[in-house]
């Protein structure tokens, strides 16, 4: 769509100097957006910058402090989600909202099930949801449990339902973070034929290439205010991402040049020979030295989480011996790695217990405070001197410690976690997959905290599944394949394609130096 | 075509033992319970003994309707044996002082459904536990018995006495009393409303994630209030049933049953923590309970109090099978 057609037509939706206030926090103030008709909208922002809110202010479930939303041009007021519905805004959450015990006919049809005489008309039902389905192309048994489904056919089943309602407006919340890039391509496909049918799509999505594949136009918000609106062919990426952020991507430079910089100092820290468990990871040998960040790159299911795990203890060995400073460790449990100062920080944070109703102080000090043992109270004075301090390090928004966890953005709770393994000033970090599912802006500022962390003496076991990350921020990078420990590249000069080529290396075992 | 059916066969082979395997269950332990007594004692595979079980439980199938509809929404309604003790309390008072049975039974009834949407309100709006409420909801209504009488108060209305001794012989050999016709004809309604209306539909979404059917913009706060109504309803109705087979009205009337029912549920295949489970199998699990008490008192030997042995072995045994069922779904 090019942008004189683009504005040719009226908007579907206009919204005008929206503001949404939480308790405390103020998280969207005075943002514009429209929505024209048969075009894909990408709305694009940091993690926090407003991108959830402003939906679902859209949709129904916060309500608007100040601003009015006008629908096809006559202003609305939408206090449930069934009203926005019912209007014709349809919306499919990141994660899915469906019910996983109904049927998938069921799910698509809820609370509009055609009836007959008053009853439910099982037979109608199939028979829509059938047709639904075969709209976007999804040949699935629509009798068959939702549950029974992967991930991502449950979320076209939720495409499927927002179809029901004979949608105007069609709202994905990143909908393609849990897919592969086989189902992006088949959302993309029932994307692109709504658009021809004249839907009005928002589209989120931390990936930029998806957006420059599908996206129309684009409106970047930052700190839940406006930047701007712009068409993605007259906007290159750094031009994009600094938009976002609203800084150039120097940060990202600084990391490297820092990283390069560093000597591995003499005594490790943690030393592992022949250290193996059968069906996890084969024996292996590694050395990390303090102020080191040492890198673990290798495909999904190389064993990457399977290491990180034994060093931590939270799996125990079959073989081989582990020691920190030296001196020979048999951990009995994460416990007894801890006290010698080894924290492992992991990719899930939900799981990891962040606890969603406390405030940010408190979650930071729930570490420390366990550290300590029960016996000996943090004081109020040192908690929050930590806090601030690790606020203003992280960039943690918004920059309150009494700020309740559930208000943060996705991450900046990945953030707290890691500030609360931090606060305990472990000797060893390791991180497992730190940035994933954050957005740009974040990720540069935690590889900048790893970076300044090992220059400050920690060492620290980077574990990402982007290659460019582990290459950046690390001085060597341990490559996995097929559970095994294939190869360790040393030196300034790593680049990607070394451990590219270290990856799919064949039967080339033991260690490879590069340059 | 071909592999696209065969999947689907098989698709629909899986899917339907998982989703009733529970009900199944139960009914295989009911056919088992009963089987043993049928083989031990003489006389018990007699149409009647079967007719029995409805007749004894017909007040407890009620209330177990009532508590599985809220059970499928994930909460729990504690307060339905002493909502039925008030509502004999409050039969047995209105016709002593003179009510014609009518109007009785009106005001046993708005006012179970009336005590049932009060919990429902407070549970929703001010988004406390169940628990709780129905917890609260139970001290009062007990409370209430014992301000109304402390006494039993004995009901003589020529018109309960004929609901209560009236019987009707459908087949030779088989006697069935008016109560047992009214808990099948709330069963029918139940299975009605529960799969064949929005209301039921919303009871299973609100059960299997309350805040995807808040987002799909589904009235998930009317159903959670309408439950605990429909409960309430239901344990007035079950304890009119329960006034008409003691014929009296007695504040400690149906003490702890909302227990047995929690348990009849429980047996019966529906999950506590929501969204599975039928009305039919809440009724298969009243019917193994009556089955194991009829066991024991055909035993003559053994203590009553065997009966709570057994039912609690069962309801261990169930909830971790349905655990290890969970277990392996996922």
């Amino acid at each position: 769509m090019t942008d004189s057609s683009a504005q040719s037509t009226d908007p579907v939706v206009d919204m005008r100097g929206i503001t949404v206030d939480f308790p405390g926090v103020r998280a969207l103030s005075g943002v514009d957006f429209r929505l024209l008709p048969g075009e894909v909208h990408a709305l694009m922002g940091e993690n926090g910058a407003g991108k959830s809110t402003l939906i679902k202010a859209l949709t129904g479930v916060h309500r608007p402090t100040w601003g009015e939303i006008l629908l096809h041009g006559e202003p609305v007021e939408f206090a449930v989600p069934a009203q926005a519905q019912n209007a014709g805004i349809s919306t499919v959450y990141q994660e899915v909202n469906l019910c996983p015990n109904l049927s998938v006919a069921e799910n698509i049809l809820l609370g509009r099930e055609p009836r007959r005489l008053g009853a439910i008309d099982g037979r109608a039902c199939r028979a829509r949801a059938a047709g639904l389905l075969e709209r976007i192309g999804l040949s699935i048994d629509p009798g068959s449990a939702l549950d029974s489904h992967p991930i991502a056919v449950q979320q076209l089943v939720a495409i499927a339902r927002a179809l029901a309602v004979d949608a105007r407006v069609l709202v994905l919340d990143e909908p393609t973070s849990s897919l592969d890039t086989d189902e992006v391509a088949e959302l993309f496909r029932i994307m692109r034929v709504l658009r021809e049918e004249g839907v009005a799509i928002l589209f989120v999505s931390h990936f930029l290439e998806q957006v420059y594949e599908i996206a129309d136009r684009m409106t970047v918000l930052r700190n839940g205010s406006l930047v701007g609106e712009y068409l993605p062919e007259r906007t290159d990426r750094l031009e994009l991402v600094s938009l976002m952020l609203g800084r150039e991507l120097g940060t990202l430079e600084d990391v490297e040049r820092r990283s390069e910089e560093r000597k591995p100092g003499t005594a490790p820290v943690l030393t592992a020979s022949g250290l193996g468990r059968a069906g996890a990871i084969a024996p292996f040998d590694l050395e990390i030295h303090a102020g080191e960040v040492v890198g673990l790159a290798g495909l999904l299911g190389s064993g990457r989480t399977e290491m990180a795990r034994l060093l931590f203890g939270a799996d125990r060995a079959d073989t081989g011996t582990l020691s920190t400073d030296g001196r020979a460790v048999r951990p009995r449990g994460p416990r007894s790695m801890i006290a010698r100062g080894v924290a492992l920080c992991s990719e899930d944070r939900k799981a990891e217990g962040l606890i969603a109703d406390l405030t940010v102080r408190d979650n930071l000090v729930l570490a420390l405070q366990a550290a300590r043992g029960w016996m000996r109270p943090v004081p109020r004075r040192m908690a929050d001197a930590l806090v601030d301090e690790y606020i203003e390090m992280l960039d943690i928004r918004p920059a309150d410690p009494g700020a309740v966890m559930s208000t943060l953005s996705g991450g900046n709770q990945q953030k707290v976690l890691l500030a609360r393994w931090l606060v305990t000033r472990p000797r060893l970090l390791i991180l497992d997959e730190p940035t994933r599912g954050i957005d740009v802006g974040a990720k540069a500022q935690i590889q900048k905290v790893v970076a300044d962390l090992a220059a400050d003496g920690m060492a620290v076991l980077f574990i990402s599944a982007e290659l460019e990350e582990v290459v950046r921020v690390s001085d060597r990078v341990v490559v996995l394949r097929d559970r095994r420990k294939t190869a360790e590249l040393d030196g300034d000069g790593i680049t990607v394609d070394d451990v590219m080529s270290a990856i799919a290396a064949h039967d080339e075992q033991g260690t490879a130096v590069a340059s | 075509m071909n592999v696209l059916d065969l999947a689907r066969v098989r698709n629909r082979v899986e899917r339907v033992p998982r989703r009733f395997l529970p009900v199944i269950a139960t009914f295989l332990v009911f056919v088992l319970t009963f089987g043993t007594g049928a083989v031990r004692y003489d006389g018990f595979a007699s149409p009647q003994v079967m007719t029995n079980l409805f007749v004894d439980n017909a007040f407890l199938i009620v209330l177990a309707v009532g508590m599985t509809f809220v059970i499928l929404t994930g909460g729990i309604d504690l307060s339905v044996g002493a909502v039925a003790a008030l509502s004999t309390m409050i039969a047995a008072a209105t016709l002593e002082a003179g009510w014609p049975p009518l109007a009785s039974v009106s005001a046993v009834l708005v006012s179970g459904t009336a005590l049932g949407l009060l919990m429902g309100l407070v549970i929703h709006f001010f988004d406390v536990q169940p628990f709780i409420v129905t917890l609260a909801g139970m001290f009062l209504a007990r409370g209430l018995c014992f301000l109304i009488s402390v006494e039993s108060v004995s009901i003589t209305d020529p018109v309960f006495r004929t609901m209560a001794t009236g019987t009707i012989t459908p087949v030779e050999g088989v006697t069935l009393t008016y109560s047992v016709l009214i808990a099948l004809a709330v069963v029918l309604v139940a299975v009605y409303v529960l799969h064949l209306t929005r209301f039921g539909r919303t009871v299973y979404a609100v059960g299997g994630s309350e805040s995807s059917a808040r987002l799909m913009g589904l009235p998930a706060g009317r159903v959670q209030v309408g439950v605990y109504a429909v409960s309430g309803f239901c344990s007035a109705l079950g304890g009119l049933l329960f006034s008409l087979y003691m014929l009296s009205g007695y504040g400690l009337h149906a003490v702890g049953m909302e227990l047995d029912v929690i348990a009849a549920v429980v047996i019966g295949g529906t999950l506590l923590t929501g969204g599975t489970g039928y009305v039919v199998g809440s009724v298969t699990g009243v019917l193994v309970l009556g089955t194991v008490q009829t066991l024991i008192s055909f035993e003559g030997t053994l203590s009553s109090w065997w009966t709570k042995i057994v039912i609690g072995v069962l309801l261990l045994v169930f909830v971790i099978f349905q655990r290890l069922m969970m277990r392996r779904a996922t």
